[in-house]
């Protein structure tokens, strides 16, 4: 392991994400000269600041250039440097998909992608900056990994693995500052291991990114108001995922919700779905995220406005709840 | 250095050694893109038989010369040289396009031996050649990078971006060859997309550019021998734009945009057989007046 990087949870009340990840980043960078920086104009919003304090001419600036960064960044990769690609979400998952697919998939180039302002985090830029596609689009990805951490600690994590681990990923981050979730580092992060941020039995929440602090605040309301016991699960790593926590929440809890800051359609709920449908047992299902473009605005009210905040999940889960699901073993009679 | 006669020749007799064995390719695979393969096979004979600095044995060899063929459809030459190098077997050829076979019109890096890059959707090589030069200058290596392009090609914006880089960069360590055969599917260049004043604008965007016939190996290595030499000093990037003729060596398509894609029946190979004879016999015969 490289790196030495160690964060706690009040690092994550004084730093943003994206500053973690430029501190974690640099801290490699020192530690081995293989490693470089690629951005798009975006050193500064991507936070790069600690890196071109210590080690400036590893860090290259292709302007706003997104195809050309991933390019640059695969050539970087066959020649033995370790690139860590900075750029905002949207961009580096829709300007430049063909180079991600071709130049960096395809050819299994040992690329980085931490991807900032993810979802709707630089939310009063609008539907030209929000990512709401990402991650159906690199999920679809062959050979990618693709991580959403829920907050500044398992960036950290998410990084630390990316470095260490051969191949391209894909990081989602947000801007800004992230809810904190994590008090240290040591929670047990493994890339394509969900998290139990919270035990239940009567019903599954599956989050990622920013909503897994709300689906755990949501429980504990719960838990307290309507006697509920849900099961929240990060699922930080949306592809490859983490069938066996699906169907474990399916067999154990038979209602599951996902939440997400992204479109419904082909992110972390799809992905669930398409576990659970070829798992062959049915269960209760709801999946919350953005059903279109979403509103100009602050992050907090967007994901309230789409429901995918702890008062959406509330509700989501007392309608799933509703829903006459059996809890016996007997699956056959459920058709 | 200077060309010599001897080494021109030899050149041509593996120029038209190399030819043959596209043609036969694309006969074997039923159809190929031998137009635009055929315009730049002098460009991979000089490459592979003169200046590479690579390992058949060690094809990963860190340190050798990287050669991206961002017009990822003229596999169909690329294929024949990186078998006739040693770097795959022959008999692959035989396979070429067919179910299964690790060959196709556009080759897998993973797959096909001595491949630096997989290339077929344009406008991607000259980033990727951005990044393999830069990262020679961060970890301390010596070895060039040589990247072509088609002149259709250059319709992609990306490639633009990657010549910016390029540029900023002083990436004098990264040689490109522009393929400026005039053809495109649909067309000629100029009815399609005009890309002219083309030498013009790749000045503008910082190179250092040496327009060159691509059929003259002579020319070909003069230029190749001024960029490598600049390659020495951190300084503008050198472009070598060669004029070029797609279908080049068969008289009946040579020019024709149309034969961008070809599907040759029996007839028409001996035919074009022949015509590659012919076109062989022209070229010894300049080499022997204008070698020294």
């Amino acid at each position: 392991m490289a790196g030495g990087f160690v964060y706690n949870a009040i690092d994550q009340t004084e730093v943003a994400t994206a500053e973690i990840y430029g501190k974690a980043i640099a801290d490699i960078m020192l530690n081995d000269p293989k490693v470089v920086a690629i951005t798009a104009d975006l050193a500064k919003s991507t936070k790069l600041g600690d890196v071109l304090k210590v080690c400036p001419e590893r860090v290259i600036n292709v302007g706003i250039a997104e195809q050309d960064m991933m390019g640059v960044a695969a050539g970087m990769a066959k020649a033995g440097c370790v690139p860590f690609v900075s750029g905002f979400s949207a961009f580096c998952s829709m300007r430049a998909c063909d180079q991600l697919h071709t130049d960096i998939c395809y050819q299994k180039a040992n690329v980085k992608i931490v991807a900032t302002h993810s979802g709707t985090s630089f939310g009063q830029a609008g539907s030209t900056h929000h990512a709401l596609a990402d991650l159906a689009i690199t999920r679809a990805m062959p050979n990618l990994t693709v991580i959403c951490p829920a907050d500044g600690i398992e960036t950290a994590n998410a990084v630390n693995a990316a470095y260490n681990t051969e191949g391209p990923f894909y990081i989602r981050i947000n801007r800004g500052f992230d809810r904190v979730l994590y008090q240290n580092m040591d929670y047990g992060f493994e890339v394509g291991k969900a998290v139990t941020v919270n035990e239940g039995t009567d019903i599954t929440v599956i989050a990622c990114g920013s909503c897994v602090f709300q689906a755990k605040q949501a429980a504990e309301f719960l838990a307290n108001s309507d006697g509920l016991s849900v099961r929240v699960l990060d699922m930080h790593t949306i592809s490859p995922i983490d069938k066996e926590a699906i169907m474990k929440a399916v067999t154990e809890t038979r209602r599951i919700i996902t939440v997400e800051d992204h479109f419904i359609t082909g992110g972390l709920g799809s992905a669930v779905s398409e576990v659970v449908v070829d798992g062959g047992k049915a269960c209760a299902f709801k999946m919350l995220g953005h059903p279109g473009f979403a509103m100009i605005g602050l992050q907090e009210d967007i994901m309230s406005d789409v429901g995918i905040d702890a008062n959406g999940i509330i509700s989501a889960v007392r309608e799933v709840m509703k829903k006459d699901f059996e809890e016996d073993d007997n699956w056959d009679d459920e058709y | 250095m200077a060309l010599t006669k001897q080494e021109w020749l030899d050149l041509e007799k593996k120029a038209n050694e190399l030819r043959h064995l596209a043609l036969q390719t694309t006969v074997w695979a039923g159809s190929g893109h031998l137009g635009g393969g055929l315009s730049v096979l002098d460009l991979l004979t000089v490459l592979y038989y003169k200046y590479l600095n690579i390992k058949v044995e060690d094809p990963k060899w860190e340190d050798r010369d990287r050669f991206i063929l961002s017009k990822g459809h003229a596999a169909i030459s690329y294929a024949p040289v990186l078998c006739d190098k040693g770097f795959n077997d022959p008999e692959m050829l035989k396979t070429f396009n067919l179910s299964g076979s690790k060959m196709g019109m556009h080759l897998d890096s993973n797959k096909v031996v001595g491949v630096d890059a997989s290339t077929g959707s344009l406008g991607h090589g000259c980033s990727i050649a951005a990044g393999t030069a830069i990262a020679a200058r961060i970890l301390g290596k010596d070895y060039l990078t040589y990247v072509v392009t088609g002149d259709g090609e250059l319709d992609e914006g990306s490639n633009w971006e990657a010549f910016m880089t390029m540029n900023q960069y002083e990436l004098s360590n990264c040689i490109v060859f522009i393929d400026r055969n005039h053809c495109m599917i649909d067309g000629n260049t100029e009815d399609v997309m005009k890309l002219e004043p083309l030498a013009d604008k790749l000045t503008a965007f910082g190179f250092n550019t040496i327009v060159v016939d691509g059929a003259n190996i002579k020319e070909l290595c003069g230029a190749i021998d001024v960029a490598i030499e600049r390659s020495k000093e951190k300084c503008k990037p050198t472009c070598i734009l060669m004029d070029t003729e797609k279908g080049a060596g068969i008289t009946s398509v040579a020019g024709d945009y149309h034969c961008h894609y070809m599907a040759i029946d029996d007839p028409t190979f001996e035919q074009y057989k022949k015509d590659l004879d012919a076109y062989y016999a022209k070229r010894v015969e300049r080499a022997e007046k204008e070698g020294e």
